[in-house]
């Protein structure tokens, strides 16, 4: 199991730098031009002079070699001083990578984004589960029933709708008809006490709502299914003869074996909710990363668009990793050689 | 199932969980170091004397563009000016009026004040005294030449470079005068230090962050030091700014600035800002509502917010190519060539004034810009140097188009609606930058020309394409690879002197200076030079306004360039507030924050 989980991990490290490799090719065949957002009483060889300083015209090469060498080694460095407090090597003489629109820390700048989405995507994300587990469970035991029909309708409406359309109607008619809640979200807002928390929930109702109806809508789906093929298994059977309780069968033995494949289904989803999340931020104008790498594309700031796309594919690549690993934890049947 | 198998997994979960938790919590703390970046906010309060200074409470300000940094040399965005406006000032604002206001100096220099010479080779300027920076430090004319200097230094990468074009130095004459000496005689001297494009940084500050270092100055970057009415005291880059008020603005004694505090709020879009203002009364102020009219007007009768809009030098115009754009030419395609690749039929001056006379210019600023814009026809279009020779195209006459187009020999002689010159059917290329108002514009534009018989194919590219200068894309309007363009373009500065010399032959964009040149159209006109020349040697204010409209009237008459709307800003305030004045579109619309105040 550890030579797998290592020999895995050993696999990642040449993928990662292909891929990042990959992304860099993209962005520098991709058209686009740093000055372009500039006014255009900014001369032409002013604006030359800008891409200089950025190193706009610096060979394809040298700017990856550059990039990596920031990401790798100079940026974990910075961060290890941070939290532990200690200097290691010239600290200054490190060059940070620097954001081409606002001249500021690439990683400081998505650090400051992160807490927003996480919130959003975090409470979405766990709401999904707890709303789509109980409600498969039920739908596959009682399937047919009434109930089932119902979640089968709202999922499927869940699953079918994109966020884009659902996130909008809910702005039309929970912010401008009823006005219950703000269409914008304050990243400044500190929760300090119950009337600040309640600003905080309201603001952030419509999008963890809008995402969980999505989450949850595949993941009840899944669920059910996984229910109704174990529900037939002669181990149920041989559990009901045995006299058990029927939420016992039901919870420890045929709920346990049906988790198995959405457990890794929520463990490849993970990745997943972060890029449906650029979605969800431009509707709700929530400051985070996907509306970070929105503007970013627009304005032609490749270091934060090459280190934003970068960081998603280093979590595609590890929660991959984690559901084969939880795979064979959940399913002692499964070997790792 | 295996325990031991449970446990493990558990002991990874934990770990996950673990690393979740104390990322969130780097998180925080590094998102409030990176708010505490604003040396600003160690000022010494008890020097300032005691006065009413920022007692009014918080003032909202909505940018829906939001500001990426703090420092206007290294982005020169009118976002980032703005945001960086509050904070440091020039020696000299233009009033909503185009005139010269004096912030850091003393007085404006002219030759009646001994400001300029005869020669017009340098101009002195007087600080006032006793002005302090934030941190208490007092400014000086050090602070000045440091500015210049940072800003000339190539590898700082200054994006208002240009306004110290023309400079051979600057020195501190003593504590409080700066002499700017020129190359040149320069008749309007009042672009190098005024304007909120200009302002003065403290050398103190940024002594470490001239050249390349320049890119590693966030701190500075995100947190100038200034000796405005407001320090910063957090900055969200492309998110939210917050200020509060300097205890040692030279107004605090006078109570000045009222607001105590301000929240400078991005994202969203301008529709949203308006309605914040207008309907919903959340914010203050509500900057570049570009909205269509008939929402705004609806959202103004709400009654707590107004509209304000001023105009500047911007004008939305076509551009006419000069050159032959037919992609059969290859490498020569919109090429000048020293004049002998002309356009098959658009060089003729009055097959384009047949085309700007079919333009209901009217329709095109009710469906597109409402309040912020009004019909021109001029490409300098801001008195006192707005010409009105050429006010016929201001009403729409299909009939003198087609008549016009008759006469110079343009006829459908085939029968297939498009008219011939010369033997080239009236067929044109028009391109311009996606945008929703833009294409709107250029399918009314296409059915005005069907009337007249003139046929276009419409073409839109992304802006940051298209105002982009890769000289590897096609795409560009520098490259110019189609008959005509529209943008908007207009002078940085009250003076057009260097706006007129765009079109100057030298300024021609070509292959040979990597279409580097501002004279986009390749317009070649030997007079035209000559009075640029003059109009460079030309102190006298009645004569260069004369020299600018027979300059403006030279480019529209030509036929290169055909104005359409005169572009203005559309800003919203509260009704709440008082002290803001007439909206400033020469200068930064927050030119006079330290009077605003709340009824």
């Amino acid at each position: 199991m550890g030579r797998y989980i290592a020999r895995r991990l050993l696999i990642a490290i040449p993928t990662l730098i292909v891929i990042s490799f990959v992304i860099f090719a993209i962005l520098d065949l991709a058209p686009g031009d740093p000055t372009a957002s500039l006014p255009l009483t900014v001369p032409p060889d002013v604006r030359e002079q800008i891409r200089v300083t950025l190193g706009f015209n610096d060979p394809f090469l040298i700017r990856w070699v550059k990039w990596m060498r920031q990401m790798f080694v100079f940026e974990p460095l910075n961060v290890i001083e941070q939290v532990f407090n200690v200097s290691i090597g010239e600290g200054a003489e490190r060059t940070r990578i620097i954001s081409w629109s606002s001249r500021g820390p690439v990683v400081d700048t998505i650090i400051e984004r992160l807490p927003q989405t996480l919130w959003v995507l975090g409470l979405a994300f766990v709401f999904g589960i707890l709303i789509a587990i109980p409600v498969g469970v039920i739908s596959a035991y009682k399937q047919y029933s009434i109930f089932d029909n119902v979640g089968t309708f709202v999922s499927m409406i869940g699953y079918s709708v994109p966020t884009f359309f659902t996130g909008l109607l809910a702005i039309v008619i929970f912010s401008v008809w009823l006005g219950w809640f703000p269409s914008f979200y304050d990243t400044t807002h500190q929760v300090t006490d119950w009337p600040s928390f309640v600003i905080q929930v309201k603001q952030i109702a419509m999008p963890v709502a809008v995402l969980s109806l999505f989450n949850a809508a595949a993941l009840s789906r899944f669920t059910r299914s996984s229910m109704l093929d174990n529900l037939s298994k002669d181990y149920v059977r041989t559990a009901r003869s045995k006299g058990l309780v029927e939420n016992r069968v039901l919870i420890i033995h045929v709920l346990r074996n049906s988790l198995i494949p959405v457990v890794t289904l929520i463990a490849l989803q993970i990745p997943g909710i972060f890029a449906g999340a650029i979605i969800t931020e431009q509707i709700f104008r929530i400051n985070g990363i996907g509306h970070l790498l929105i503007s970013a594309i627009q304005g032609a700031d490749v270091p934060m668009v090459q280190t934003l796309t970068f960081i998603f594919a280093v979590l595609i690549v590890t929660f991959n990793l984690i559901a084969d690993v939880i795979y064979g934890f959940l399913d002692p049947r499964i070997r790792y050689e | 199932m295996n325990k031991q198998r449970w446990l493990a997994l558990f002991a990874v979960m934990a770990i996950i969980l673990a690393a979740c938790g104390s990322a969130t919590e780097d998180t925080t703390t590094t998102a409030a170091s990176g708010a505490t970046t604003t040396t600003a906010a160690t000022t010494d309060t008890t020097a300032a004397p005691e006065s009413d200074a920022g007692q009014g409470g918080t003032l909202t300000l909505l940018q829906w563009q939001a500001p990426t940094a703090l420092n206007p040399y290294l982005s020169g965005g009118t976002k980032e000016l703005l945001a960086s406006s509050l904070i440091i000032e020039p020696l000299a604002e233009f009033s909503p009026e185009g005139e010269l206001v004096p912030a850091l100096a003393a007085e404006i220099p002219t030759p009646e004040n001994g400001g300029i010479p005869d020669d017009l080779m340098s101009v002195t300027w007087t600080l006032k005294s006793g002005v302090l920076w934030s941190d208490g430090t007092p400014l000086t004319a050090e602070d000045v030449v440091f500015t210049y200097e940072y800003c000339i230094e190539e590898a700082t990468g200054c994006t208002q470079s240009s306004l110290y074009d023309g400079i051979s130095s600057v020195e501190a004459v003593d504590e409080l005068t700066v002499k700017i000496n020129f190359e040149a005689p320069t008749p309007f001297p009042y672009s190098a230090f005024v304007s909120y494009q200009a302002p003065i940084i403290q050398k103190a500050q940024f002594e470490g962050c001239v050249g390349a270092a320049s890119q590693g100055c966030t701190e500075q970057n995100f947190g100038p030091i200034g000796t405005g009415p407001y320090m910063v005291t957090e900055f969200r880059t492309n998110d939210t700014a917050l200020y509060s008020f300097n205890p040692n603005y030279r107004g605090a004694s006078e109570g000045k600035p009222y607001f105590g505090e301000i929240v400078l709020k991005g994202g969203g879009d301008a529709e949203a800002s308006a309605r914040s203002v207008l309907v919903l009364g959340e914010a203050d102020y509500g900057w570049n509502l570009q909205v269509d009219p008939v929402v705004l007007a609806d959202m103004e009768a709400t009654g707590i917010g107004a509209l304000q809009t001023s105009f500047a030098s911007n004008v939305e115009r076509i551009m006419i190519n000069q050159t032959n754009p037919d992609a059969g030419l290859g490498d020569d395609r919109s090429e000048w060539n020293e004049g002998t690749n002309p356009h098959p039929f658009l060089t003729n001056s009055d097959i384009v004034r047949a085309l700007s006379l079919a333009i209901n210019r009217q329709e095109l600023t009710d469906i597109g810009y409402g309040a912020g814009g009004a019909p021109t026809c001029n490409v300098w279009p801001a008195p006192p140097a707005a010409s009105t020779n050429n006010d016929e195209c201001l009403t729409q006459d299909i009939d003198a188009a087609n008549a016009l187009l008759d006469s110079v020999g343009a006829v459908d002689s085939n029968g297939d609606g498009v008219r011939e010159y010369e033997g080239t059917p009236l067929r044109m290329l028009f391109q311009t930058s996606t945008n929703a108002v833009r294409q709107t514009v250029q399918e009314l534009l296409k059915s005005y020309w069907q009337a007249i018989g003139v046929e276009v194919e419409l073409k839109n590219v992304d802006a940051s394409v298209f105002f982009g200068g890769d000289p590897a894309s096609p795409d560009t309007y520098q490259k110019f690879y189609a008959d005509i363009q529209m943008y908007t373009n207009g002078s940085g500065s009250v003076d057009p002197q260097g706006y007129m010399g765009n079109w100057v032959t030298s300024q021609i964009a070509q292959r040979e200076n990597n279409w580097g040149g501002q004279n986009i159209q390749r317009f070649q006109s030997d007079e035209y030079d000559a009075l640029q020349a003059e109009l460079a040697q030309t102190a006298d204010l009645g004569r260069r306004s004369e020299l600018v409209i027979q300059m403006n009237d030279m480019l529209v008459q030509s036929g290169s360039i055909i104005p359409l709307i005169w572009r203005g800003s559309v800003s919203a305030f509260a009704n709440t507030l008082t002290g803001v004045g007439g909206l400033n579109a020469w200068d930064s619309e927050y030119w006079n924050i330290e009077d605003w105040a709340r009824s």
